[in-house]
This record gives C-alpha cells, structure tokens and sequence, in this order.
C-alpha cells in the first residue's frame, strides 16, 4: 500500500513513497546566483537613499572625554552626524542575558556607544551621507579626544580581576558554571592511566564573503519600518526593531533576500546595524550599512577563544572512567545580544565527552569580560572545543594505553543499542549511531592500509599522521535553547502552502535561505509531499510580512524543523485537494491519490483529473461545487520540537596529513566524515554543507586567528592577513552518513550544516600529533601554523 | 575629491559614456552607475575575488582597477557573459554539481573558471585548484566547484573532438 501521506516516512514495514525526498537534484533558486542575478542588500536600489558610516573608536578601551561632529558635518554630501546620545534617543540600549544561565551578567549595550568604548571598533559616532565615499571623506573631520584606560586582553588576567572593565559589575565575571556527578575523584583514585592536557584556542570569525549589510527604510506616514536586511532570523530581528525602537512589531517588516554566508555571524544584534535603522527613523528616508571588510574583521563576531584542561582516567584495559573539565573563554566586554555570548561555554560543559560512556564528569567553566571584540554564537558553537579536546585527550590516553585509537574509540563510545541514553552532563539523546558511524568510516578511509602506508613512509622520512574525532552535535533545538531563558526567539516554524488555480504549488516557509538550500529541501519536501513534479513548486522565504512566525535559520534547524512543518502543510493541503477532486468527480475519497500532478485513481494510477483543471474549479467555477461545500487550497503548519530539548547526531571524521617537520608546513592529504543527520533530503546539499563546515573547521584548525595586541589591537584585520583555505590547499573529502531518522518527527530529519565544523579541527590535531609522535611532540594550540609545529619539534 | 573624468567603455557589448569620479573603482562603477550588480565587492583589496570580471579578454579585479582605467577598453561582466551564452555549459555544471551555495563569490569564481578553461584546457584537477586559488568561497568547500570545472574541461575536450 502506499502509505505516502499518513505514515513518518521512516514507519517500520511500510513502503513509503518518499517522492524527492533523498534525491540529489539541482536547487531551482541557484539559476539566479549563477547570472549574478540574485538580490543581496547591497544589489537593491532605493530614492533618496543614505549611506551611513561609523567612526569607531581606535582604542580598546578608553573614556570618550570630547566628540566634535560639526566640521564632519559641514563636508560634501553629508546630510547628519550623530552621537551616541542622540541615537539613544530613538533607539533602547540591550543587556544580553538570559533567563536560564543562572548569574550571567553584562553591561547595557547602546547603539552608538556614549562616553566610553570597551573594545577597538566600537563606534562612538555615525555620519550619514549621500554616498559612501562621502561619508568616509566626512570621518576624517570628526574630532575625537581620547582618554585611554586600563586593558584588559589576557583571559587569565581578566579572571584575576586586577582592572575590572565594568566597575558595576564588580568583576570580570560574565557567567560560569559548574557540573559535578559526584564521583569523579573516586575515580581518578581508581585508575590505572591518568592524561591530562591543556588545549588552546584561537580567536577567530565567520568571514562571511557578503559583509553585514542592512537597509532600512522608514515610513513617517504610516509610522512603519521596513529592514531589508542579511539576516538569518527575520522574525527575531522584527520582535528587536519593535521594542528597541518603539514602533509596534506590526509596522515592522523584515525582509531577507539573498544572503552572502552567514554561518551564526548574521543571528545578532549588532549596534551599528540598530543604528541604522534608529538613523532611518531620525530621517524618515531609507538609510543603509554595508560593513566594509575591515569592519567586518573588527566587529563581526568573533568566536572560541578558550584554554581548557581535561583530564581523563582510564583503565588499564582502556575503559574511561572519568572527564574532569576547566574551561576559559573570553568574550569581549559585551554579552551578545540576545543569545548571549555564555552559549559557547555552556556547550563545551554539555558536549565535552559526549560519545563516550563513562558515567563520571565534572567541569569548571568561566566567562570572562576583555577588551577585544565580542565573541558570540559562530558555526557549531562549542562543538569545535568540546569535540577537539576530547579527542584529543582520548587519542593521549590510548597511546599511553598502547591501544589503537580506532579500538580505543570502540571500547569506549556508546553502544548503539543504549539508546534513549543520558549523558552525564544531563543531555539526552534519542538514537545515535556510533559504532555504526565507526565502521563505516574505517572501511570508508581503508583505515588499516592506510597505517601499513603510514608506517612504511616513515622508515623513508615521511611523517604521516591519521587522526580520528568522534563526535555528537546539537540540532533542532527546542524552546530549551532560548525560549525558556527569556529570549524572543521562535523555537516553532511554520509553513504555508497553497494549491494555484494553475495547479502549482506555492511553499512559505519562515525558515531561511543562506545558500545552504534550503528554498531546494522545501521545495522537495513540498513536491512529495502533495504529489506534483519538483518544477511546480514555488518557495517564499525570509519575509516577515509574508511567511509563518518562525524561527529562521540557526542551531541546524531548517531541514528538522522547517522540513517537517512543510511536510505535514503538504500532507493536509493534499488531503484538501482530494476532497474538493471527490468533490468534482463523484468518487469516493478514499479511491483517490495525487500522482504527478494529477488527481489518480490510487489502485490503478489511472488518470482522473489534472490539479490545473481542479484549479479551474475549485477558484472560478465553484457554483458547479455542492452548496455546502467550501475548498481550502491554503493550508498552514507549524512544528515545534519538545520531546527531547536537542536532536542530537553524531558523527566521525578522520583527516590524512603530511608533516613536513623542516618547515613545520601541514600538508591536509584527504579527509573524511560520516555522519548521521536522519533522513537526508538531498545528498548532494548534504554533502556540500557537510565539506564547507569541514573546511571552515581546518581553517580554523590551521590559519584562521584573530592576532590582538597586548593593548587591544587587532593586528591582522584583512583578508591579506587573516588567512582563510583556498581552494589549492584544500583536500578531497569523502563524505558518508547512517540514516537514523528520530521518532519525534514524521520526516525524520537532523540537521548536518555544522557537522563538518564541529568535527574538523580535532581530527586535524590528532592528525598532526599522530605525525609527530616518532619524535615524542604534540601541538595543543590552534591554529596549528608551521611556527607551532616547529616549537613542538623544538627546532625554534 | 570627486573629479570625474569622461570616460567611454564597451561593458557586454553596450558602449556607454559616463563622467566618473578618478577614485571610482571599476566594481563600484558597473555596481553603482550602470546597475550591474552581479559583480560583487567583498574584500575590495584584491584577496577574494568576488569583483572578478574581464577587460580585454583578460580576468582583473573590479576592485583593483580605476573606473578610468577602463576609457577604451571592452569590459565584461557575469551579466554578458550570462546573455551571450559563452559560460552555458560551466553555469549548467555548476548547478548540477552544486558548486555554490550563496552564490556570493559565484561570479568571480565563473569567471577565473571561464579563464581555465580556455587558456588551460587540457588543466589537470590539481591546475584547476591552483587556478581557482585567487577566488575565496567560504560555503562550499570547492569540491563541487573544481568537479564542475572539471566536467567541462572533459565536455568541451570532447566537444572539440
């Protein structure tokens, strides 16, 4: 029987037509990026529109003690100059705190700041003018005198607590937390091995290739404000205009159209972009920011930052016992707002450990306040940490053991018949696929030729080195992530969608677009779900004017989330349609099915009635429909996640590197990574998010760092200095997954965009440190640049 | 600051006359004065690529060259060479292969692809990584690009059988 349209896609015995559902075909939205035909903020063109610029302050910390705008004023082309002060006027200062992090604190946050800035990069002042290049002339007349106080950049001297940044908080102290099962010295008295090693890791940023670009437009008539803005949250951001600049959320409209990247960079508030559309209010015309590449390396937000120690104790037989976590992070002087910057932190303490069964865990983690840019919610937020140091303590202890880190892993990684199983840190998981995971990528990498080659390679001088990183990672979150803290953050998605008198299908979804897709999935989802060819399918997303409620695109939530909203509007404007094609042809409902875009007898697949001529019907002619009888062609469903508080997947990926221990220079040869996102709706999207994530992961792992002075200053904000992979020193990456689809939703999907992310860097340093073990040397702190690998050979 | 200059281009074929500021880079020139969006501006310091399109026949950076620079001379944009049909078979690869995901840098990037491939076209898969090496994507990965790229290296050989 065809069980298409009421049974979860992954029902046990059922043949499940799943339509395009697990096809790898082209996303229809490319064909405009391809003809750089898209519509990115900056593409749109407005009347009377003013560019506005920001001057920032050129220290990292310092009282503002005389601001001068009027010559700036008086330049070419500038229409105002704005302080602090006046901006706060329009526009309410935020203080980036959440409900459920017990104790965390932050000062309040202005759009302009007043008096003082905490950070190199804070703008103290915006001038507006007709063009961009004017406003930038008119900067070079703003005066500025400049009181410079005390700094602080080092985590550990900002814990200390010598200078406190904000005297009103008492300390640098923005949140910590603490998790302790109870039997973790019992443990350690116990055990046979005891490794412990310090990690550390570098600042670094999301380098969306589009920088953060914003739009606002105001309308005095009707006291409404419409953002045109590249965001991945338009619904968040509505809720954040309304109350921060008082206009009732139904005046504000949030649109999102093409998006350059954004990947958790365009998910906060940032004070030059509120600016902006507080300085469109004050001047009743359309008002624009594009952060140039320099401000987006100064002000995006950066993340990680963090020096942690882990400990393990283990067996003599291999087993682990025992995590004994401390966890560093610095966050700028400013709490992000409104997911706060205690998310990354709170991560590393929930996922530290994670694939593995020990019972005992403990962990000490502290956020600190310095004088560097905020740090915030980037792609796979804490997994990087969490996932490497574990990894790497795990691959210690098992050549202490003298164990194979493959068998290590197998010893110790959860059972896949446990599940549901609960983590020590409390997290849950539904159903994870380890061992098969395991398996998979060890005859995927031809894991023991590989290390036959390996060793043979050395006896020529020819240091190769494999590193495996098992992982876990948060997806679908539910309201437990942000909701229940306080935050306005939709943890629910809707979708819409609408049967055509032409018998196409319009889907309108609240989740976003930001290249990954997810207009494609949708339109797949929609497809099969209602029975047409992929073709008849249109996506509207990002507009809050026009789609669902929703939360948007963040935490690997499109696909799980999104997906199954689409899924079961596709499934209820099907039944709809049958019953008005009941309706037309006298037949039972039962009998009929929705087969390729036409109304079939469901036995025989024999052809009843085209959608286009149900169209006809059902909008022009519904006279000929039975009096009583009403059609609903619109139809609108949302999901929310709650069983469990994340869907957790998990993975693993393995990296193939070649040191040369001359030059210190890490050659990536080939990586891997399976993993299991549940059902996959399109392979090939899948994959592509999948090596992305695991090149943004080894960029991390070997070039990307944001360098800061001991005073605060950003010593290599450009794309000249930063480095960031290229497409030649990139490897092939062969990307393979288990399909364990959870039981709380009906599609079945996880989320896979952070995967590769969350899992790179560690199977990178374990890659090295397999490399340098003939010569006793181990690197813990990334990135991993020639200079740190040749200290580690101690040849400099 | 803004002494223009006049100035007359062939971009895509159209001849066009416009009085433009010297400091005007050629990015901002197609963006802001002729509409053409589709090169884009990411870095404007030369490293990404994204402004990637052709003068003379030759790949430069929009943003490394003056607007003024280009009196004379013939420029084209993704928008030409999208009309005129020149890259069909590498814009249908890469959508086949997915070889972009916000399509940001998808301009630049066809364009030192289009380059490849015809001053390279016997270019191996590790010629086709280094050719690429000036054009920062930050979603993708590059495999489904250099596999695109590949594609049509093969096809257009083929074709010329």
């Amino acid at each position: 029987m065809n069980a298409r349209a009421e049974l979860p896609l992954h029902a046990p015995g059922a043949t499940t037509d799943k339509g395009y559902i697990g096809q790898s075909v082209p996303r229809p939205n490319a064909r405009r990026l391809l003809q750089g035909r898209g519509a990115y903020v900056d593409d749109l063109r407005f009347a009377r529109l003013a560019h506005v610029v920001f001057f920032r302050s050129p220290y990292a910390h310092a009282r503002l003690k005389r601001l001068d705008l009027s010559k700036a004023a008086r330049q070419p082309g500038v229409i105002a100059a704005f302080d602090g002060r006046a901006v706060a006027e329009y526009c309410k200062p935020w203080v980036g705190v959440l409900g459920h992090l017990k104790g965390i604190k932050s000062p309040p946050q202005f759009a302009i700041a007043i008096e003082r800035a905490c950070c190199q990069g804070e703008a103290v002042a915006a001038v507006v003018a007709e063009t961009r290049a004017q406003g930038e002339d008119a900067l070079q007349h703003v005066e500025a005198d400049w009181e410079e106080l005390p700094v602080v950049t080092d985590m550990e001297e900002a814990l200390a607590g010598k200078v406190v940044i904000h005297a009103d908080l008492g300390d640098n102290v923005c949140f910590t937390r603490g998790l302790d099962t109870g039997g973790v010295d019992e443990a350690f008295a116990k055990a046979d091995v005891i490794v412990e090693e310090t990690y550390e890791f570098g600042r670094h940023t999301g380098v969306t290739l589009e920088g953060r670009s914003i739009l606002a437009d105001y309308n005095a008539a009707e006291h409404t404000l419409t953002v045109y803005h590249s965001t991945q949250a338009p619904h968040m951001m509505q809720d954040v205009f309304s109350r921060h600049l008082g206009i009732p959320e139904a005046n504000v409209r949030v649109i999102c159209k093409d998006v350059g990247g954004s990947f958790g960079i365009k998910v906060h508030v940032y004070p030059d972009e509120m600016a902006t559309a507080a300085i469109s209010v004050m001047l009743r015309r359309p008002v624009k920011f594009i952060a140039d590449r320099l401000e987006s390396f100064l002000t995006d937000i950066h993340a990680r930052e963090h020096k942690a120690r882990v400990r393990i104790a283990c067996t003599r037989e291999g087993e682990i016992l025992a995590f004994d976590l401390w966890d560093l992070t610095a966050i700028g002087p400013y709490s992000v707002y409104p997911r706060t910057s205690g998310i990354e932190g709170n991560q590393v303490v929930n996922l530290t450990g994670g694939p593995y069964k020990h019972q005992q865990y403990r962990a000490q983690m502290n956020v600190v306040f310095t004088n560097k840019n905020v740090t915030c919610q980037y792609r796979a937020v804490g997994h990087p940490i969490a996932v490497a140091l574990t990894e790497g303590i795990v691959d210690l202890a098992a050549e202490k053991l003298g164990i194979d880190p493959a068998e290590f892993r197998r010893k110790n990684l959860i059972p896949d018949s446990a599940y549901p199983y609960t983590f020590p840190s409390g997290i849950k998981f539904e159903k994870l696929s380890h061992h098969q995971s395991l398996d998979r990528l060890l005859e995927l990498m031809s894991y023991k030729e590989l290390r036959e080659e390996q060793r043979a390679l050395r006896d020529k001088s020819i240091y190769r080195g494999i590193g495996l990183a098992a992982m876990i990672e948060v997806t679908n979150p539910s309201p437990a992530f942000y909701g229940v803290g306080g935050a306005r953050i939709s943890a629910q998605d809707g979708a819409t969608l609408r049967l055509e008198p032409t018998g196409m299908v319009t889907c309108i979804a609240s989740v976003t677009e930001q290249g990954q897709g997810t207009e494609g999935a949708m339109a797949q989802i929609a497809a099969s779900a209602v029975g047409v060819a992929l073709d008849k399918v249109r996506v509207i997303t990002g507009d809050t004017g026009v789609t669902p409620y929703g939360g948007g695109t963040w935490a690997s939530r499109g696909a799980g989330i999104g997906g199954e909203a689409v899924l079961q509007a596709g499934r209820a404007l099907r039944s709809n349609i049958l019953e008005v094609a009941a309706h037309i042809l006298h037949a039972d409902r039962a009998e009929l099915d929705i087969v390729g875009g036409e109304v079939v007898n469901r036995l025989t697949l024999e052809s009843r009635l085209p959608l286009v001529e149900l169209g006809r019907v059902a909008y022009f002619r519904p006279d000929t429909l039975p009096l009583k009888f009403q059609s609903e062609l619109t139809v609108t469903r949302h999901y929310t996640p709650r069983e469990y508080g994340f869907t957790f997947t998990n993975g693993i990926q393995a990296c193939l590197v070649e040191v040369d221990v001359e030059t210190g220079f890490v050659k990536l040869l080939k990586h891997w990574c399976v993993e299991d996102c549940g059902t996959i709706i399109n392979p090939m999207l899948v994959d592509e998010q999948i090596r992305g994530g695991v090149v943004q992961g080894i960029g991390a792992a070997l070039y990307e760092e944001c360098l800061y002075s001991a005073e605060g200053q950003l010593l290599n904000g450009s794309l000249a200095d930063y480095l960031v992979p290229m497409s030649a020193e990139m490897p092939d990456i062969i990307v393979a997954h288990i399909e364990t689809p959870p039981r709380q939703s009906d599609l079945g999907a996880k989320g896979a965009g952070e995967a590769g992310t969350a899992g790179a860097p560690g199977a990178v340093m374990n890659a090295i440190n397999d490399a340098l073990r003939p010569f006793k040397a181990r690197v813990a702190a990334q990135p991993f640049t020639p200079q740190r690998v040749l200290q580690a050979l101690g040849k400099v | 600051m803004d002494d223009t200059l006049p100035t007359t281009l062939i971009v895509n074929g159209e001849r066009v006359t416009r009085n433009v500021a010297a400091r005007q880079h050629l990015s901002d020139f197609l963006r802001d004065e002729l509409g053409l969006t589709g090169s884009h501006t990411a870095c404007e310091h030369g490293v990404c690529g994204a402004c990637t399109v052709r003068v003379d026949g030759a790949i430069v950076r929009g943003c490394l060259m003056l607007a003024v620079q280009a009196n004379g001379r013939k420029v084209d944009t993704i928008e030409g060479l999208s009309d005129s049909g020149e890259i069909a078979d590498l814009q249908e690869a890469f959508h086949r292969r997915n070889a972009l995901q916000c399509g940001f840098c998808t301009p630049g990037m066809l364009m030192a692809a289009q380059d490849l491939l015809t001053s390279q076209p016997e270019a191996t898969r590790e010629e086709v990584r280094e050719h690429l090496s000036g054009n920062l994507c930050r979603c993708t990965g590059y495999q489904a690009i250099v596999d695109a790229v590949e594609d049509v290296l093969g096809s257009r050989r083929r074709g010329r059988k």
